[in-house]
């Protein structure tokens, strides 16, 4: 088709990173949320790993300390799964993670109705505007997730250098601790782009006059 | 010269839906607008200017009545072809500017030249070109926070020229201004329409607009209630200098 209108990647990455910093501490808000969130699931995650090899090493002065620790160990138990009521606080946390970032993403969508309306008079297309916001919930995603991941992997680290003492470094399980905070990162990132989602489909939907009336 | 119709609007009607009420707006609008002319739509406050102005300019949805831009009705195009003319075809200037608030006026300038696929440091040359055409030298680095409403508006101005446009549909573009600003804005107008052969639509309160206009359009009560061409203007203020 002759009458193409493009926005190339590059400049929606720039308008997107510059959104941010313009708005750096709304951004923070929402990216503080997120922080939050991922660093008690790769914290969570990761004490689970270590305590896994602490009871696959068999030896019986680790398994009491972990008994000390309040995990849960029958014998005979090869894995320590985290229990259920563990499970339910992850969920919950994460839940009230997404709420959090709807409602800061709806705020900073709706503060900017005005914006889109003229960038659509501009000759925006409906996908620019979403692929903007999608951007923008990514970069904040992935700033707030891997500060999360490594805060919760770190100090999940720690606590157990703390528990199990300084011998525990050598016995700690690199492949699970990746793949554990590598979740974390991912689950963060995915969360930021679920709460952008709607509010941004939204806007780019109204006609440019609904969303250029709207009152700042 | 040309006698081409760029914009035809036929009976247009335009009603808001309130819920408990519909407001009927526009009654009722039959308009030939000829390329290259200068056009002032003039009326009372709440006479439905505006609302016109975002049907003609495909911002909004008549209820009834159709308008063509280069005799094709704007309600049978695509998404993709009503924001090819939203880019291409259409420079807008609105009362309160509208400029983006975290971008620099250079940036605010090139935004619609990126969307028409205008090559970046192209973009940047005729942005710093159309920004020193409306007077603003050494201000692209501005936020539009940074500017005065004056100043804002003249970058709003270079905006809607950026992907030279045929049609600029100005919605009172000196009503935030001062009289000495908003006349040069409006010579500004009427330059480029002079010069570009660019069609300049304008609504506005201000009287001023008059002596530039080729024609000027009534409206009252969501009605055209008389056409003026240049000439009979011309009989009624004594020929005033332009
Ligand atoms: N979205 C809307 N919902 C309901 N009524 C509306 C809406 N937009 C405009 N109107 C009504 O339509 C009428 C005309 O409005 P419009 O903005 O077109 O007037 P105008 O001629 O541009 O006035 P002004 O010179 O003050 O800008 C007004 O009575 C207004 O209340
Ligand atoms: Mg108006």
């Amino acid at each position: 088709m002759r009458r193409l209108i493009v926005l190339p990647w590059k400049k929606s990455i720039e308008i997107a990173y510059k959104s941010i910093r313009a708005r750096f501490f709304r951004s923070l808000i929402t990216t503080l949320t997120l922080v939050l969130a991922v660093s008690f699931l790769a914290f969570s995650q990761v004490s689970i790993d270590i305590a896994d090899t602490m009871l696959a090493t068999g030896d019986p002065s680790l398994c009491q300390m972990l008994l000390r620790c309040g995990y849960d160990i029958l014998p005979g138990d090869t894995s320590l799964a985290a229990s259920p009521k563990q499970r339910w606080i992850i969920t919950l946390s994460l839940l009230v993670c997404v709420v959090g970032i709807i409602n800061a993403q709806l705020m900073s969508v709706t503060e900017r109705f005005r914006e889109i309306g003229t960038m659509k008079c501009l000759g925006a297309l409906d996908r620019f505007i979403v692929r903007i916001f999608v951007m923008e919930a990514t970069m904040q995603g992935f700033a707030g997730a891997s500060v999360g991941a490594i805060l919760g992997t770190t100090s999940a680290f720690l606590a157990a250098l703390f528990r199990f003492g300084p011998g525990t470094i050598d016995l700690l399980p690199w492949p699970a601790i990746f793949v554990s905070t590598v979740t974390a990162l991912a689950t963060g990132i995915g969360l930021s782009l679920l709460g952008v989602l709607y509010p941004a489909i939204m806007a780019a939907r109204m006609q440019p006059v609904e969303a250029m009336r709207v009152e700042q | 010269m040309s006698e081409k119709l760029i914009v035809r609007v036929t009976g247009l009607t335009k009603d808001f839906d309130l819920g408990k009420i519909v407001v009927k707006v526009l009654k009722g609008i039959d308009l030939e607008i000829e390329s290259g002319k200068y056009i002032s739509i003039m009326g009372p406050s709440g006479s439905g200017k505006s609302t016109l102005f975002n049907m003609i300019g495909g911002l909004d949805k008549p209820t009834q009545g159709k308008v063509f831009i280069d005799e094709v009705d704007i309600a049978q195009l695509d998404a993709y072809e009503l924001a090819w003319l939203r880019c291409r075809k259409i420079g807008y200037i609105f009362q309160t500017f509208n400029l983006i608030p975290v971008m620099t006026a250079l940036e605010n300038v090139t935004l619609p030249m990126t969307f028409a696929g205008t090559p970046g440091e192209e973009a940047v040359s005729r942005g710093m070109k159309l920004l020193s055409q409306v007077g603003l030298v050494g201000r692209h680095e501005h936020k539009p926070a940074e500017l005065s409403g004056g100043q804002q508006q003249r970058v709003a101005v270079a905006r809607a020229l950026a992907n030279n446009p045929a049609i600029i549909l100005a919605d009172e573009p000196t009503g935030n201004l001062d009289l000495s600003t908003g006349e040069e804005i409006i010579s500004l107008l009427k330059q480029l329409s002079q010069e570009e052969g660019t069609t300049v639509i304008s609504a506005t309160h201000d009287f001023k607009m008059l002596n530039v206009s080729d024609q000027v359009i009534w409206i009252r009560d969501g009605r055209v209630d008389k056409i003026q061409e240049r000439a009979d203007l011309e009989i009624h203020t004594g020929g005033m200098s332009s």
